[in-house]
């Protein structure tokens, strides 16, 4: 199926969870935060929540800014 | 008056906030802020995938400074609220420095939905600095919904024009009852002692320092200005006076 994450369309596997998004992502595993939809998903809910092809994924970090 | 500074209940021992953006390589802003001696620096929240920077918060672990995030970027309360909630999630902090502004031009805040976020995040928890116009009455509007610091410009981010309204800030500074940060516009080391003299709890600022051309080097120089100019306020400032008043005594030897 495909995921839209940070703008751009992903392939990812039927009944991806966000947390199998973020490794196919290759993102750090810490300093990063997850929205999907336009909502947190807390962390210690990463491995259970079950993504969509209509959802909308949004993954930050932080970087230098003043 | 104590010499620390205490924001929400936590103490700093430096005044100066530095914050990191703008730096050309981490090198660089690693010398910068620990030329400034600052305690706290903000980041701001981005894509994973967008390119640079992203070393930033293995640096300041390394360097013992707590990590403050902001809102930049956010051009509504919607999107300053739903930054602040990923910043918490990732950074583990619920300290934010809100920043909501109105146009890419001026980058001035937005103050409906700068009042709007600080209402929202305040009840969520959050422990709001919220980066302010220098107008008074927001001023206090953002304390009385529970900011824990108002952080009132000098002139627009990244101008360097220093202080355009100093009154504005003596005005704010009367009336807060929370630490008043002056943060944006600080263009050289007079504009932050300036703002440590007219009663500013603390000074903020980052391309002043980043974009000159030796940053460590101007770094050392804000953290001696916010030094001065608090020691300067502490320490009373002679009246103005229209006309001369003689420092020496006089010839036949009264004092003048």
């Amino acid at each position: 199926m495909k995921v839209r994450i940070n703008g751009m369309e992903r392939e990812l596997p039927e009944g991806a969870t966000v947390a199998e998004a973020l490794l196919a992502c290759g993102a750090p595993e810490s300093g990063v935060a997850v929205a999907v939809d336009g909502a947190v998903v807390p962390k210690a809910r990463w491995a259970e929540v079950v993504l969509r092809p209509t959802n909308t994924v949004e993954l930050l970090t932080a970087v230098q800014g003043g | 008056m104590d010499d620390r500074l205490t924001i929400a209940g936590r103490e700093f021992g430096s005044r100066l906030i530095m914050g990191t953006g703008g730096a050309t390589g981490l090198l660089e802003l690693e010398r910068a802020l620990v030329a400034a001696g600052t305690e706290m620096t903000t980041v701001s929240m981005r894509r994973t995938d967008t390119s640079g920077g992203t070393g930033v918060l293995d640096l300041l672990r390394r360097l013992g400074i707590e990590v403050l995030p902001n809102t930049a970027g956010s051009r509504t309360a919607a999107e300053a609220v739903l930054t602040a909630r990923l910043a918490r999630e990732a950074l583990q902090t619920n300290w934010v420095k809100l920043e909501v502004v109105a146009d890419d031009d001026t980058l001035l805040p937005d103050p409906v939905e700068l009042l709007d976020a600080a209402e929202q995040l305040v009840a969520d928890g959050f422990v709001v600095l919220a980066y302010t116009n220098d107008d008074p009455v927001l001023a206090t509007r953002l304390e009385g919904l529970g900011c824990a610091a108002v952080m009132p410009l000098g002139s627009p981010i990244g101008t360097g024009l220093g202080i355009r309204n100093p009154h504005n800030i003596e005005l704010i500074v009367a009336r807060a009852g929370v630490p008043v940060i002056l943060d944006a516009g600080v263009g050289t080391a007079s504009d932050a002692a300036l703002a440590m003299e007219l009663g500013c709890d603390a000074v903020l600022l980052a391309t002043a320092v980043t974009r000159a051309n030796e940053p460590a080097r101007m770094a050392r120089a804000m953290r001696s200005a916010v030094q001065a100019g608090w020691d300067a306020r502490l320490a009373g400032r002679i009246p103005r006076r229209f006309w001369a008043q003689a420092s020496s005594p006089d010839r036949d030897g009264a004092n003048g």
